[in-house]
C-alpha cells in the first residue's frame, strides 16, 4: 500500500506536516500507475536486491567471453580435476592479487592426478588482460579479458578460480558460457509459453462458453499428468545429430509447451474480471472493434500481472533445462549450460574427490531464489490499490 | 456427490487417453520403427535378420499401416495386458518394470505424507506465533527449499553423507535384501530408507503447504469467532486447533491433486540422482537405449497411477468436506 503515510499522518501534526502529507497526496492522486507499482515495488527491499542478482546475471550473460579467462573448450588432460587456485588479494600490503603456481603429478598408488601448490612462484593476476580473441557483443573484436595472467599457454603458469573438469577445462570460464546458454532458454521459453497462455487465456476469459470450458479442460488434464517423464521421453526422441541451435530450440519448446497453463489462468483470470469493468463496457459501447477492446484498453491494464506471472515462471523453465540437460537428455556437450556441466557431478565418488563440480548449482540456486523474490515483489506491486 | 464423482472420474478417462496418445507419440518420435531397431540390435549380436523376417515383424506391429490404425493396434494390446517388448532387456516390458512402479507410489506417497506431517505443525507455529524467531526461520527455510530444484538438494545430501558420514543415503534397500523377497524384515528396511527421498521430494511441497496454511490461519484466527471461543474461556489449544485450524486446512487438502503428480514427476529424477529401484532409473536407460516401448510404457503407467491417486483423492475429499461439491458445480 502506498497511501499509508497519508492516512496515518496525525490529524493534530504541526501545520507543516500537514502540508507535507497533502503533497504526498497531491502526488498520489496524480500518480500513473506505473509511478504507484514502482513506490510500491520499492518497498520490498528483498524483491529490490533480487532485481540487481538478475540484471547481474543478465549482464554476464552479455560479457561472458569479456568475464571468460580462457578458452572454454580447450582441454588439457595434465590439468584433469585441478581444485580451484586460491587467490592472495594483497602482495607485500599492496593490492595486487597472485595465485601461487600448481605442479601435478601422477600418484603411482592411486593412479589420480595431484596437485600441489608452491608457495615460492606467484603468479600475479592482471586485470583487462590479453586472451583468446573474440567479438564483444558479437560485434567487436578483442583479445581483452576481465583477468588473465601473463605466461598465456605455459603450462606451468595457471589460473583457475574455480577448478578444472575432467577434461581439465576451467570451470569458470565455462560456468559464463553456461550461463548464457541457461538464462537465454529460460527467456525465449516463457516468451513461447507466454504466447500460448495469453492467446489460450484470452480466448478462455475473453469469450467464455464452450471455447472457456474446452480450454479449461484441457489445462486440467496437462496439471494432472507428472510432466518430468514427458519431457524426457520427448526430449529423448530428438535426433542425435541436430546441431546445438536446434536442440537448443526443441528443448524450450518442449518446456514451454507444458508450461504454459499457469499464465493462461493468469490471463484468463484478468480477462474474467475486468470483462464487466466500466471501462471495458464503454469501449465496447462506443463501437471500438473487439482486437482494439483486448489491446488497448483490457491488456495494458493487466501487463504488470502479465510481467510477474512471467518472471514467476522463469525459475521453473530454467530448472527443467538444468533437469533435462543433467540428466543427459536435453542439451549434450559441445553445447554448455548449467545442467551439462552438472552432469559430471552425477557420480558421487567423483564428487567427493572433486568437490568443485557441484559449483554450477550454485547459479542455478541464486538465480532461482533472485527469480522467486522478484516475482513476488512484482505481483505485490502489479496490484497497488489491492490490500 | 454422485454427479461431482461422475464429472471427476470422466475427466479422469479423458486424461488417460490424453496420456496414452502421448506416450505412443513418445514411442513413434524416434526415427526408424521397432523393427529397424530390432535389426540393427541383431546385428550388433552378430545374427542377421531376413527381409522375410523384418517383413513378417512389420506385419505383425502393423507398421506402415496408417498411425490411427497403429494407434488402436497398440491400445487394443494394453488391454489384454500385453505392453510389448523390451528390446534392450528382451522381455515383456511388464516384466522388467516389475514392482518399481509400487516402489514409485511408496515413495511418493511418503513424501505426501512428510509434506502433511510437516507442513501442518510448523504452519500452525508460524500463524500462531507470527513475526517470532521460530517464524522467520521457518520462512527462511521455506524459501530455500522452493528455491532448490529437489535432485540438487539430493546431489548435495549425497555428497555430505558420503564425505561426513563415509555411508550412502542412496537406495531403498539395505545390500543384503536388494534382491530378497519380501519379508517383514525387508519391509522395515525399506521403511528405514524411506525418509530421507521421501524428505528431499516433499521439501518444495511442505514450504509451499507451510506458507499457505500460515496465510490461512492468519485470515481465521482474526475472525470474531476465534475471540468469542476465547472469551468463553476455553483453552488456547482448543480455540485454535478445533475451530481455525480446521477451517484453514481445506485448501491444504484440495491441492493434493496438484501436489501428486509433481511430487511423481520430481521421484524420477531424485531417484535416478539416489538410485532407488523406482521407475526413474529404469525410463532413463529406456530412453538412452531407444528402448522405446519400455519407456512409453512407463510413462503412460506413471500418468494412469497419478490420475487414479487424484481422483482417489478427489473422492475422499467430497467425503471430508461438502462445500468442495458446491464450489466446483
Amino acid at each position: 500500500m502506498v497511501k499509508p503515510e497519508v492516512v496515518l499522518a496525525p490529524t493534530s501534526a504541526p501545520v507543516h506536516r500537514q502540508d507535507a502529507a497533502a503533497a504526498v497526496d497531491q502526488r498520489i492522486f496524480v500518480a500513473s500507475q506505473w509511478q504507484l507499482m514502482w513506490w510500491r515495488f520499492r518497498k520490498h527491499k528483498v524483491a529490490v536486491a533480487s532485481a540487481f542478482v538478475v540484471v547481474g546475471f543478465y549482464l554476464a550473460v552479455l560479457g561472458a567471453d569479456f568475464l571468460a579467462y580462457s578458452d572454454p573448450n580447450a582441454s588439457e588432460a595434465q590439468r584433469s580435476l585441478m581444485p580451484p587456485q586460491r587467490v592472495y588479494w594483497f602482495d607485500g600490503g599492496r593490492f595486487g592479487p597472485y595465485v601461487h603456481a600448481v605442479k601435478g603429478a601422477r600418484d603411482l598408488q592411486s593412479f589420480r592426478r595431484v596437485y600441489r601448490t608452491d608457495p615460492g612462484e606467484k603468479i600475479p593476476i592482471r586485470f583487462f588482460a590479453q586472451g583468446f580473441e573474440y567479438r564483444f557483443l558479437g560485434v567487436v573484436p578483442t583479445t581483452r579479458h576481465l583477468i588473465g595472467i601473463d605466461g598465456g599457454r605455459d603450462a606451468a603458469k595457471t589460473i583457475f578460480l574455480l577448478g578444472t573438469d575432467v577434461q581439465g577445462r576451467d570451470l569458470w570460464s565455462r560456468l559464463m558460457y553456461a550461463t548464457r546458454i541457461s538464462l537465454t532458454i529460460g527467456l525465449v521459453g516463457v516468451t513461447m509459453s507466454l504466447v500460448l497462455g495469453v492467446v489460450l487465456g484470452g480466448l478462455s476469459g475473453f469469450y467464455g462458453g464452450i471455447a472457456d470450458t474446452f480450454i479449461q479442460r484441457v489445462i486440467e488434464i496437462l496439471r494432472s499428468i507428472p510432466t518430468i517423464p514427458l519431457w524426457m521421453g520427448l526430449a529423448a526422441a530428438l535426433p542425435r545429430d541436430w546441431s546445438i541451435l536446434q536442440v537448443y530450440f526443441a528443448i524450450t519448446l518442449i518446456i514451454s509447451l507444458l508450461a504454459w497453463t499457469e499464465l493462461a489462468r493468469v490471463v484468463r483470470g484478468r480477462f474474467l474480471s475486468l470483462r464487466e469493468e466500466d471501462f471495458v463496457v464503454a469501449a465496447r459501447l462506443v463501437g471500438c472493434s473487439q482486437m482494439r477492446t483486448i489491446f488497448v484498453h483490457m491488456v495494458p491494464s493487466f501487463m504488470s500481472h502479465i510481467i510477474a506471472a512471467t518472471t514467476l515462471a522463469l525459475p521453473a523453465m530454467i530448472v527443467s533445462e538444468t533437469a533435462l540437460s543433467f540428466l543427459g537428455l536435453g542439451l549434450r556437450p559441445p553445447a554448455m549450460s548449467w545442467g551439462v556441466l552438472l552432469q559430471q557431478a552425477q557420480n558421487v565418488q567423483t564428487v567427493a574427490i572433486s568437490p568443485w563440480l557441484m559449483l554450477p548449482a550454485v547459479p542455478v540456486i541464486v538465480v532461482v531464489m533472485a527469480f522467486n523474490f522478484l516475482g513476488d515483489g512484482l505481483r505485490d506491486a502489479a496490484d497497488p490499490y489491492g490490500r | 456427490m454422485l454427479a461431482y464423482i461422475g464429472r471427476r472420474a470422466l475427466l479422469a478417462m479423458f486424461t488417460v487417453w490424453a496420456i496414452s496418445v502421448l506416450s505412443f507419440a513418445i514411442i513413434q518420435l524416434p526415427p526408424g520403427d521397432y523393427v529397424t531397431s530390432y535389426i540393427a540390435q541383431m546385428a550388433t549380436m552378430g545374427s542377421v535378420v531376413t527381409d522375410e523376417e523384418a517383413q513378417n515383424l512389420r506385419i505383425q506391429y502393423g507398421l506402415g499401416q496408417p498411425i490411427y490404425v497403429q494407434y488402436l493396434k497398440w491400445m487394443r494390446l494394453i488391454v489384454q495386458g500385453n505392453f510389448g517388448t523390451s528390446m534392450e532387456w528382451r522381455r515383456p516390458v511388464t516384466e522388467v518394470i516389475g514392482d518399481r512402479l509400487w516402489m514409485t507410489m511408496v515413495v511418493s506417497v511418503a513424501a505426501l505424507f512428510i509434506t502433511w506431517v510437516l507442513a501442518l505443525p510448523i504452519g500452525i507455529y508460524s500463524a500462531v506465533r507470527q513475526y517470532s524467531v521460530g517464524d522467520y526461520v521457518a520462512t527462511l527455510v521455506g524459501f530455500i527449499g522452493l528455491a532448490v530444484p529437489n535432485f540438487l538438494l539430493a546431489l548435495v545430501l549425497l555428497y555430505l553423507g558420503f564425505t561426513l558420514f563415509n555411508a550412502n543415503i542412496g537406495g531403498l534397500f539395505s545390500v543384503e535384501f536388494q534382491d530378497a523377497p519380501w519379508s517383514l524384515a525387508r519391509t522395515w528396511d525399506l521403511l528405514k530408507h524411506l525418509p530421507i527421498p521421501a524428505l528431499i521430494l516433499g521439501l518444495a511441497g511442505t514450504a509451499q503447504q507451510i506458507r499457505i496454511m500460515r496465510a490461512n490461519l492468519l485470515d481465521e484466527l482474526r475472525k470474531p469467532y476465534v475471540v468469542t471461543a476465547r472469551s468463553k474461556g476455553l483453552p488456547e489449544s482448543t480455540v485454535i486447533l478445533k475451530y481455525p485450524v480446521r477451517v484453514a486446512l481445506n485448501p491444504f487438502a484440495s491441492t493434493i491433486g496438484y501436489t501428486l503428480p509433481y511430487i511423481v514427476s520430481g521421484s524420477i529424477i531424485v531417484s535416478i540422482v539416489l538410485g532407488l529401484p523406482t521407475v526413474g532409473p529404469l525410463l532413463l536407460k529406456a530412453l538412452i537405449a531407444q528402448d522405446m516401448f519400455l519407456a512409453g510404457t512407463i510413462v503412460l503407467m506413471l500418468g494412469v497411477m497419478t490420475v487414479i491417486g487424484t481422483l482417489i483423492s478427489d473422492i475422499l475429499l467430497v467425503w471430508i468436506d461438502p462445500r468442495i461439491r458446491l464450489e466446483d458445480t
